[in-house]
């Protein structure tokens, strides 16, 4: 940036940087690194260094738990990022209209994004409790065979985690996608207007791909959502009934501390992080391709 | 909007417009009410009696105010063995959070600006290294974490979380800053150094004046995750550091015998009252940090 800076001051900034690089190395490079070499020997509670190859990728992808564990990241996924994506464009789209107390509307959406997922999973657990939850309600107001136990059936209990989950997120993705389409050109607006194109078609083809910044940021925050997913499971139904809700980040959980199989765990964690790349990356390049062309 | 003033086909806006807009604003404060939902409910059911929870209804206004069983959840309910209320928890959670907040954005900050200002070699590297490293879960820096920590002593003691929090905040940290210096005009980095500004004078007597609505942006998002953080305090707080969001949770899954609803609900909303005040002071800086560190998430 500044080429010609006496070298004092540069070795100044290098030694500012020293501490910091000390902390990526040993934690993000070595972590990693020592993580991923755990994944390939037979460590239990301590690690221990004889190689086994890949006997514990083995291992994990024959347990059930962790089979469970994915398929139900996966079905989180699947369901979680596209309804909070249309809902959060939905709640974005109708604001940018220009709507009266535009403020204090954002500000309660954003707000559950300030809460913590343990209170999340908590009062969600509260509110779609079978006895005295929304089902309750339902039946107190007259209709006497309501019911709604969801939160404690092994096939629906997922999709409990799946509502919270939009309820505290929506908020944070209607804020980025607002800022996207606050940045669309006045004059495609016009054009669309002029043109007559109906409203659901002028957002689907031009102003989508026109945001696509936007939505590529409130992808990445949703699948870091999705990967890191923990608490809010642990809070609201603790992975059960039985295993009905477990994720991988709670996988990796127990089997690390409570049943003190750091190998297995690691490899979990290994798994998880390139899930992560493979996700990641391309959505960061896209951003970042964006980006560019946008300027 | 008045393109055709002439006649116009049936599409006109003009029946169109006053329905679609009532639609938008029904729509808007529907959803509005739903989100603001739990937090009525929280509210609600944490002054009910037990009795008034089993006949009315989860929506129905409480009877009488009664901040008994506010008291029990600060003061008494039990986390396991120990029967000492939330109030530990409050006091480690804050013990947590004020220093690595601190910590983090000192150390945010002079990394961005080492890394804005100067050409040091492979500081694109080592940018690039963190940047990646917030995108990793937690789960695989953990138990490498919990092994650093415990051969310098630092395993569930203060010092440990707290450098933990600043480990994991560092990339979005770093981030924010070098993102706001590299708007700041090159010319006044110049000036300055013609002036004979060195490198700490130009940081701390141009820079961080210039850098405070940054901190605040930053520190009102760090405060809100590192108090509302689960994880860091459970594996590293231990027994004696557990914050406020791991001792909630202990309350209301460790209850036996008859589960107080209203006792849970009171110490839910306990735990997340100062990341709502702090939210609702500051709505416009949070929602820029969101906005600008969305990456993090």
């Amino acid at each position: 940036m500044f080429a010609r800076s006496p070298s004092s001051s540069r070795l100044q900034a290098a030694l500012t940087l020293f501490p910091v690089a000390c902390v990526v190395l040993s934690v993000y490079v070595g972590g990693v690194l020592w993580a991923a070499g755990l994944s390939l020997t037979r460590s239990s509670m301590l690690p221990n260094y004889r190689f086994a190859g890949f006997t514990q990728y083995i291992n994990l992808f024959t347990n059930a738990r962790w089979q469970m564990s994915l398929a139900n990241m996966a079905l989180f996924a699947v369901i979680f990022i596209p309804v909070t994506l249309l809902i959060a464009y939905t709640m974005a789209a109708m604001i940018n209209r220009g709507v009266r107390g535009e403020n204090a509307l954002r500000t309660i959406y954003l707000y559950p994004f300030a809460m913590s997922f343990i209170v999340t999973g908590l009062v969600w657990r509260w509110l779609l409790d079978p006895t005295f939850g929304v089902a309750d309600v339902a039946r107190k107001l007259g209709f006497e065979s309501a019911s709604f136990d969801w939160i404690v059936n092994a096939d629906m209990a997922i999709f409990t985690i799946i509502i919270a989950a939009v309820w505290h997120s929506a908020g944070l993705v209607m804020v980025v996608l607002l800022a996207g389409l606050r940045g669309v050109d006045d004059d495609l607006w016009k054009a669309i207007r002029i043109e007559g194109i109906p409203a659901w078609k002028a957002h689907l083809f031009i102003i989508i791909p026109s945001i696509g910044a936007s939505i590529a940021t409130a992808l990445v925050l949703m699948s870091l959502t999705v990967v890191r997913l923990f608490d809010v499971v642990v809070a609201m139904t603790g992975g059960g009934p039985g295993i009905a809700t477990d994720v991988p980040a709670k996988f990796i959980i127990d089997h690390m501390f409570e049943r003190q199989q750091v190998g297995l765990a690691s490899a979990a964690a290994t798994t998880l992080l390139l899930l992560v790349l493979v996700v990641a990356v391309p959505l960061l390049f896209l951003k970042n391709r964006r980006k560019g062309v946008a300027k | 909007m008045t393109i055709a003033n002439g006649p116009t086909p049936v599409r006109s806006s003009k029946f169109a417009a006053p329905l679609s807009r009532v639609l938008v604003y029904v729509l808007l404060i529907v959803i509005a009410v739903v989100t603001l939902t739990p937090l009525y409910v929280m509210i609600v059911t944490a002054f009910k009696s037990m009795e008034e929870i089993r006949t009315g209804t989860l929506l129905s206004l409480p009877h009488s105010f009664t901040f008994e069983h506010w008291w029990k959840a600060w003061s008494s309910a039990c986390t396991g063995l120990r029967c000492e209320g939330l109030k530990v928890g409050f006091v480690n959670s804050l013990l947590i959070t004020i220093p690595s907040v601190a910590l983090a954005i000192s150390a945010g900050a002079i990394t961005g600006y080492a890394l804005s200002f100067w050409r040091v070699r492979f500081a694109n590297v080592l940018f690039a290294v963190l940047l990646i490293g917030g995108f990793f879960p937690y789960q695989v820096l953990i138990y490498p974490l919990v092994r650093i920590t415990s051969t310098i002593g630092l395993f569930t003691s203060l010092a440990g979380v707290i450098a933990v929090h600043v480990v994991f905040a560092l990339p979005v940290v770093t981030l924010l800053f070098r993102n706001y210096f590299a708007t700041i005009p090159i010319d006044l980095f110049k000036a300055a150094r013609v002036d004979g500004a060195g490198y700490w004078r130009f940081f701390f007597s141009i820079l961080l004046p210039m850098s405070v609505p940054m901190i605040a942006v930053a520190g009102i998002l760090q405060v809100t995750f590192i108090w509302n953080d689960y994880i860091v305090g459970l594996v590293f707080g231990g027994i004696n550091y557990a914050p406020m969001t791991v001792q909630l949770n202990n309350i209301v899954h460790s209850t036996y015998g008859e589960r107080e609803y209203n006792v849970e609900m009171a110490a839910t909303l306990l735990t997340s009252i100062l990341p709502l005040i702090v939210y609702f002071t500051s709505g416009r800086w949070f929602v820029r940090g969101v906005a600008s560190g969305a990456v993090k998430g």
